[in-house]
C-alpha cells in the first residue's frame, strides 16, 4: 500500500488490498470489511450480510434474484441472447477469450439476468447485474435483456425492478455499449407513460454508464448501505482535481444526503420494503386506469406464458468474489 | 515548432511558412516572384492531400481535438443568424461548457445546444475544457423542453472530452443529469439532429446526443471512453492510446461501417481548422437537408421511428429466434 492509500480512510478506499484477497471456498468465509471469519451457512441465512459489521457483500445476480423473488415458478427472460464480438476487439486479451473466461467463472452468458416471478404474491419482472461478469459492464446483451424485461413488464403491466452492480459501459463493444445507455433509458419512458412502477435498487458498485442511465431513472431510487455509486470513479476524480476526496464520498449515505436517492434499504429488509412500496404504487393504478396507455393491459395475457425456450430457474449459483473486475470501472 | 500544428502537420506548416516568407519578400522588394509562390502553393496542397489521404485512426483522434478546430460558437457565427444565447439551468448556475440558444438556420427558427471548448488558457478554464457539470446538462434539458413547447427543431453540436469528473459534479448528481437527458430526448416532441463536430466523449457526449439523426464530421471521433482512458485500463499503459483508438473504431468512417451513423460530412483538405467557412457550409447544407426531411414527418411517426432506432442499437446473437 502506498503512503497515499494509507492516508485515505478505509471507507472510501476502492482498491485496497483486502478486496483483492479471494474468499476461500468451503465452509468458512471472511468479511472483506471487518475480517471476521464467518460460517458460510450462517452468512447465507443472513443474505450475505456480515453479522458482525453489517457489511453487505457483493453477490451474484442469480443469488440476488433467488433471495428476492418468491420461491416457485420463475421465467427467465432473454436467456438465449448471447454476446458477440462486433469489433473483433483485442487488448492484452481477446474480447472473445474474456467472454469465455467470464462465462466459465460465473456460469452466466452475460452480466444481466432477468426473470419474471413474484414478490409476496405480486407479479413482477426483476433484473440483476452480475459484477463478477466483466465487472457487470453493460454491453449489447445487457441492454437487450434489460429492454426485453421492461417490455414484458409493460405488456403485463407489472412492476420492474433492477439490482445494479456495474463498473459502467463495456469498452470492448465501444459505441455499441455507449448506446445501451440510450437504449435502456428509452425503454423506461414506456413504463413511465403507462404508470408502471420502476424501482432501481443500486448495490455496490454502480458506476459510469450504468449509473448515468437506467440506475438513476427509478420512480424510486434505492441503495444498499455503503454502496459506491457515482459517475466518475474515485481514482479518476482524484487525478483530475488533485484533492482529497471527502469522507464517505460517493457512498449511499452521501448520495441520500445530496438528494440523489430516495432511501437506503438493508438487504435483509429488501423484500418487505419493496413489496410494501409497490403495493402502494400499484394501488393508485386502479384509480388512474382510464389515463394509462391503451396498450397497457392490466390482466396478464395467457399467450405470454413461458415460451418453449424459456426455462424455469430455481437453483442458486455459487458465488465467487474476485476483485479483478474492479478494473472495469470506467466512464 | 508551432503548437497550433500537430506533428504530422509539421511538413505542411514548414512549407506554408516559406510561402509566407516569399510573399513578404515580394512585397518589401517590389519584385514579382508569384510563379515561384504559386508553385510552392501547389506543392503545399499536394502535400496536404497526400498526408490527409492516409490518416491513421490515432491521427484523426488528434485532429478531432485540434487546438485550432472550429467550436460551437464558430459554427454559430458561420451557419446561423439571429443567435440569442440562453443561460442557466434556473436552479443552480450557468455552465459555460454548454452553450444554448435560439437561432435561425436558413430562416427556420431552431434551438441550438452545443459543447464549447476554450481557445486560450483563460477561456479553456472558463469553459472547463468543454467538460459539462450537471447544471450544463440541466440547462440543455430546459431548452430542449422549450424546443418542444414552441415546436422548434433541436440541433445539437457535440464536442467534449466527457462529463466533468469532479467532486461537486458528483454531489450535484452528474449521473442523474445525464440519465434524465437520455430519457427525455427519447420522447421529446420535436425533430432532433445531433452532430459530432469534434470529440464525442462518452456519456458526456451522449447526454445531448439522442435524436432522429446522427451526423459526424469527417475528422471527428465518438467513443465510449477516450483512447487514453481505454489504454490505461485495458493495457495498463497510456502509451497504447494509438492501439486503443484503432481497436475501438472511433472515427466517422469506422462508425458508419458499424451502422450507427446517418451521414459523414466531408471536411476541406487539411481539416476543418484550415477553413471554418468551408466546413460550416458543408455542415449547414447537411443540417438543412435533414431538418426539411424530419419536418415532413408527423410527430407520432417521428417519435416511433426514433424509438425503434434507439432499440436497434446493439450487436448480439439469439438462438431459436425470439
Amino acid at each position: 500500500m502506498s503512503w497515499f492509500e494509507k492516508l485515505v480512510p478505509s471507507t472510501i478506499r476502492t482498491n485496497s488490498s483486502n478486496k483483492k484477497s479471494t474468499v476461500p471456498e468451503g465452509l468458512w468465509n471472511k468479511c472483506p470489511n471487518c475480517n471476521a471469519i464467518l460460517y458460510n451457512t450462517e452468512l447465507e441465512r443472513n443474505f450475505s450480510v456480515c453479522p458482525k459489521c453489517d457489511h453487505h457483500m457483493r453477490i451474484a445476480a442469480r443469488a440476488r434474484l433467488n433471495m428476492f423473488l418468491d420461491e416457485g415458478a420463475r421465467v427467465e427472460i432473454g436467456k438465449n441472447i448471447k454476446p458477440v464480438d462486433p469489433l473483433r476487439f483485442k487488448d492484452s486479451k481477446r474480447y472473445k477469450d474474456r467472454l469465455i473466461q467470464a462465462q466459465k467463472q460465473t456460469r452466466e452468458n452475460d452480466a444481466l439476468v432477468v426473470m419474471r416471478g413474484q414478490l409476496k404474491g405480486q407479479d413482477i419482472v426483476a433484473a440483476a447485474f452480475d459484477f463478477n461478469f466483466m465487472g457487470g459492464s453493460m454491453g449489447s446483451v445487457v441492454g437487450e435483456r434489460f429492454v426485453r424485461g421492461v417490455n414484458q413488464s409493460f405488456e403485463l403491466a407489472i412492476p420492474f425492478i433492477v439490482f445494479t452492480a456495474s463498473g459502467g459501459a463495456r469498452m470492448q463493444e465501444s459505441l455499441f455499449s455507449l448506446f445501451q445507455m440510450a437504449k435502456t433509458s428509452a425503454a423506461l419512458t414506456r413504463l413511465s407513460a403507462a404508470g408502471i412502477p420502476y424501482i432501481s435498487f443500486m448495490t455496490d458498485p454502480t458506476m459510469g454508464g450504468v449509473s448515468a442511465s437506467l440506475a438513476m431513472l427509478g420512480d424510486i431510487n434505492i441503495a444498499e448501505p455503503n454502496a459506491l455509486i457515482g459517475f466518475a470513479g474515485p481514482r479518476v476524480i482524484e487525478q483530475t482535481v488533485h484533492e482529497k476526496l471527502p469522507e464517505g464520498f460517493q457512498r449511499s449515505e452521501f448520495l441520500q444526503e445530496h438528494g440523489a436517492i430516495d432511501l437506503i434499504v438493508d438487504r435483509r429488509e429488501m423484500r418487505d420494503k419493496i413489496s410494501s412500496i409497490l403495493a402502494m404504487l400499484m394501488a393508485g393504478r386502479t384509480v388512474t386506469l382510464g389515463l394509462t396507455e391503451p396498450e397497457a393491459e392490466l390482466e396478464p395475457k395467457p399467450d405470454t406464458e413461458p415460451k418453449p425456450d424459456l426455462e424455469t430457474e430455481t437453483e442458486t449459483e455459487p458465488e465467487s468474489m474476485t476483485a479483478e473486475a474492479d478494473d472495469n470501472i470506467n466512464a | 515548432m508551432d503548437l497550433k500544428f500537430l506533428d504530422f502537420e509539421q511538413p505542411i506548416a514548414d512549407l506554408e511558412a516559406k510561402i509566407e516568407e516569399l510573399r513578404n519578400v515580394e512585397f518589401d522588394n517590389n519584385i514579382n516572384i508569384s510563379d515561384a509562390i504559386r508553385q510552392l502553393e501547389d506543392r503545399s496542397r499536394a502535400l496536404t492531400e497526400s498526408i490527409f489521404a492516409n490518416l491513421s485512426d490515432w491521427q484523426i483522434s488528434q485532429l478531432s481535438r485540434h487546438p485550432g478546430r472550429p467550436y460551437t460558437l464558430d459554427y454559430i457565427q458561420h451557419m446561423f443568424t439571429d443567435f440569442h444565447e440562453l443561460h442557466g439551468d434556473r436552479t443552480y448556475a450557468d455552465d459555460p461548457a454548454i452553450v444554448c440558444g435560439l437561432a435561425r438556420l436558413e430562416g427556420q427558427p431552431i434551438i441550438l445546444i452545443g459543447h464549447q471548448k476554450g481557445r486560450d488558457t483563460r477561456e479553456k478554464i472558463y469553459r472547463n475544457f468543454g467538460m459539462p457539470r450537471p447544471e450544463g446538462y440541466r440547462k440543455a434539458l430546459r431548452v430542449m423542453k422549450m424546443a418542444e413547447r414552441f415546436k422548434l427543431p433541436l440541433i445539437c453540436l457535440i464536442d467534449t472530452p466527457g462529463a466533468y469528473p469532479g467532486i461537486e459534479a458528483e454531489e450535484r448528481g452528474q449521473s442523474e443529469a445525464i440519465a434524465r437527458n437520455l430519457f427525455e430526448m427519447t420522447r421529446l416532441k420535436t425533430p432532433i439532429i445531433c452532430t459530432i463536430i469534434g470529440e464525442g466523449g462518452s456519456g458526456g457526449a451522449l447526454a445531448i446526443g439522442v435524436g432522429d439523426r446522427l451526423i459526424m464530421l469527417e475528422y471527428s471521433t465518438y467513443s465510449v471512453i477516450s483512447p487514453e482512458g481505454c489504454a490505461s485500463i485495458l493495457w495498463k499503459s497510456a502509451d497504447k492510446s494509438q492501439l486503443a483508438a484503432e481497436s475501438m473504431g472511433i472515427t466517422s468512417d469506422r462508425i458508419r461501417e458499424q451502422g450507427l451513423l446517418d451521414e459523414v460530412v466531408r471536411e476541406p483538405v487539411g481539416g476543418g481548422h484550415r477553413d471554418f467557412q468551408a466546413i460550416a457550409l458543408n455542415l449547414r447544407e447537411t443540417l438543412i437537408r435533414h431538418m426539411e426531411d424530419l419536418k415532413r414527418q408527423a410527430i407520432d411517426e417521428l417519435l416511433e421511428r426514433r424509438y425503434q432506432r434507439i432499440m436497434s442499437f446493439g450487436a448480439f446473437s439469439e438462438e431459436g429466434g425470439k
